[in-house]
């Protein structure tokens, strides 16, 4: 690993590849995760693990790891909680929790249950898991900022398959009423769910549109390219008074070549072998 | 609202009624101006939850998430990670059984600090219909680790739960009524939590009972004594924590309960207290209340007396415990 810090990066492409490197380290650390619980959700963990990084380890996150529960915190919910094996490895990487902790993943009485649980791990906001949460707690959040005149800011990863949850669109009707601009959600439109494509499913195209006309301001973006996110990310609200929406447009499985694109990586648990296929297209390696 | 009642000794009697709504509301308002973490979430409930004077006077800790109960309880959880100390007040119904897998996550298993105050629970809706009754809530809220489940009796009882919530940790859900009461408590009554108040000494029989029901259980125990059986009446307001110890005493001392209330006994007041019983102490039992089946048309009066919720009923509950040889 890069023992160096985001910050002392001037150049544009340092940061690159300092996240870059970042991102692949937790991505085989999430799959390492996966084959030691034989359980885990490897495509969603690939496809969400640029953004986690870029928000985490990119510092557009204000947080304070040494102190979790510090009040003017940013909030980051983690909406898809089934992808808490890239999730918790970006949270230990960002030093909520020692590394080697990642080991105990799924054991017996561990901190880090499958789903995320706010009152085990530190870092942790919100229980999620069962889909369809996340959006209602983060608009409740951004309420609770205004009523007190704060100005830490709400982000919100939801997964696309997870927006067929009527719950969602809920939520982003009563953001929009209360004008919570220091709302951000992020879509992982990594275009497949659990059982098949999300379009063979329920089409969610014109998912943006669909966003736009429930009130938020709407930019599509590159969910593998770290500048372009810590751009995008950096610069909220995309407009004053309306909830920001980025749809970033991913890969399930990425960057590892046999789980690119394939429904059945959803929550395929990798072999021995498939594990050091990863560590070698990734070009990290993961020792906790 | 003022009622004319006969009186077990046949004389009418001109009694004050009252809505715990209003009373619910009114505390709310004063714990608002005492604490700037108390806010208000509604579900287009303004005035079924009696909210209009508290949206009138604090706008900014007031929020209207419109029909949206999934959400509202999600809000809930989500305002009181931002600090704030939310109160989520709509018709049980709806707010209960719409949004129970997120009162299920967001709130017990997050062990997070929101109140629900169910309106109009029970059967209160009455002609309105099954649809609109909430006899199911107490069975739901109370099997979640974390929550506390409180059934005030009456508008004393109601307005000094809604002031003990401020200082309590976790979820509670609070079943508030619409169904007119006459005070049960002095004026100076204290709710404590997981403490039920015993309203009438006696050693022949006990009844148990919460909610509205609690005065209909005080009549039977008016009528019971006029035929020489003295019925012990606690109110069990809090169905949980549960108060073990008084469960216990009460079948220790009187070897008979009869349990009352306005819910399906399978998983409520019943429920609750037979489950202690049945481990701790086996005792012979009646359960008032709903029976397994949804309710016909009437008003809730008509539905109350339908189901044996009523002061006959309780009574001859009581009296097949007493006299089983009758």
């Amino acid at each position: 690993m890069i023992d160096q810090s985001f910050d002392g990066l001037l150049q544009p492409e340092e940061r690159s590849a300092w996240l870059r490197e970042k991102a692949n380290w937790i991505r085989l650390s999430a799959m390492t995760m996966t084959h030691h619980a034989k359980l885990g959700h490897t495509g969603g963990d690939l496809s969400s693990a640029d953004i986690l990084t870029t928000l985490y380890l990119g510092h557009v996150l204000r947080v304070r790891p040494s102190e979790p529960r510090w009040a003017m915190r940013d909030r980051f919910i983690m909406s898809k909680g089934h992808c808490s094996g890239a999730f918790y490895s970006t949270l230990a990487q960002r030093g909520f929790f020692p590394l080697n902790q990642l080991k105990a993943f799924m054991d017996p009485l561990s901190m880090l249950n499958g789903h995320p649980d706010r009152n085990k791990l530190p870092g942790v906001e919100a229980n999620t898991g069962p889909l369809g949460h996340g959006l209602p707690i983060a608009v409740g959040m951004a309420l609770a900022a205004r009523i007190q005149n704060q100005n830490w800011r709400v982000f919100v990863l939801v997964g696309d398959g997870e927006l067929q949850e009527g719950s969602n669109w809920e939520a982003v009707m009563c953001a929009q009423q209360y004008r919570l601009d220091n709302l951000i959600i992020i879509v992982d439109r990594n275009g497949i769910q659990q059982g098949d494509f999300t379009e063979n499913t329920i089409r969610m195209e014109p998912l943006a549109d669909r966003w736009a006309s429930f009130g938020c301001a709407v930019r599509e973006i590159d969910g593998h390219d770290h500048l372009a996110l810590l751009k995008s990310l950096s610069s909220v609200p995309l407009e004053e008074g309306k909830p920001s929406c980025f749809i970033a447009r991913t890969i399930k499985g990425k960057g590892v070549s046999f789980a690119e694109r394939k429904p059945a990586w959803h929550h395929g648990v990798p072999t021995r072998e498939q594990l050091h296929l990863a560590a070698t297209e990734l070009g990290v390696e993961v020792e906790w | 609202m003022v009622n004319t009642v006969i009186a077990p000794n046949g004389e009418s009697q001109m009694t004050q009624l009252y809505d715990c709504r209003d009373s619910y509301a009114e505390a709310l308002g004063e714990m608002a101006e005492k604490d700037d973490r108390v806010c208000v979430v509604i579900n287009d409930s303004l005035s079924s939850a009696k909210m209009k004077d508290f949206k009138a006077k604090y706008p900014a800790r007031f929020v209207n998430v419109g029909i949206a109960e999934q959400n509202m309880v999600g809000v809930g959880n989500g305002l009181a990670n931002g600090g704030m100390l939310p109160y989520l007040c709509g018709a049980s119904c709806f707010l209960t059984a719409r949004a129970m897998e997120q009162i299920k996550v967001d709130l017990a298993y997050s062990n997070a600090n929101v109140r629900i105050c169910g309106m109009s629970s029970g059967m209160a809706y009455g002609q309105l219909g099954p649809t609109h009754h909430s006899i199911e809530d107490l069975a739901w809220t109370r099997i979640l680790p974390n929550m506390t489940v409180i059934v005030p009796a009456d508008p004393i009882e109601t307005a000094s739960v809604m002031r003990y919530s401020l200082d309590h940790a976790g979820p509670m859900f609070l079943r508030i009524s619409r169904i007119p009461v006459r005070k049960v408590h002095p004026d100076d009554y204290k709710f404590e939590l997981g403490k039920a108040a015993m309203l009438r000494q006696g050693r022949d029989v006990a009844i148990i009972a919460n909610g509205v029901v609690v005065s209909r259980a005080l009549d039977a125990a008016e009528i019971l004594a006029e035929r020489g059986v003295q019925a012990r009446v606690l109110n069990m307001s809090t169905i949980k924590p549960l108060d073990r110890e008084s469960i216990l005493k009460a079948a220790q001392e009187t070897g008979g309960i009869v349990t009352a209330e306005e819910a399906f006994v399978a998983g409520g007041l019943g429920g609750a207290v037979a489950e202690v019983l049945a481990v701790e102490h086996p005792t012979r039992m009646r359960m008032i209340g709903v029976p397994d089946a949804f309710a016909p048309t009437g008003t809730a009066e008509f539905l109350m007396d339908h189901f044996g919720i009523s002061a006959q009923g309780i009574t001859k509950a009581a009296l097949e415990l007493v006299r089983p040889q009758v």
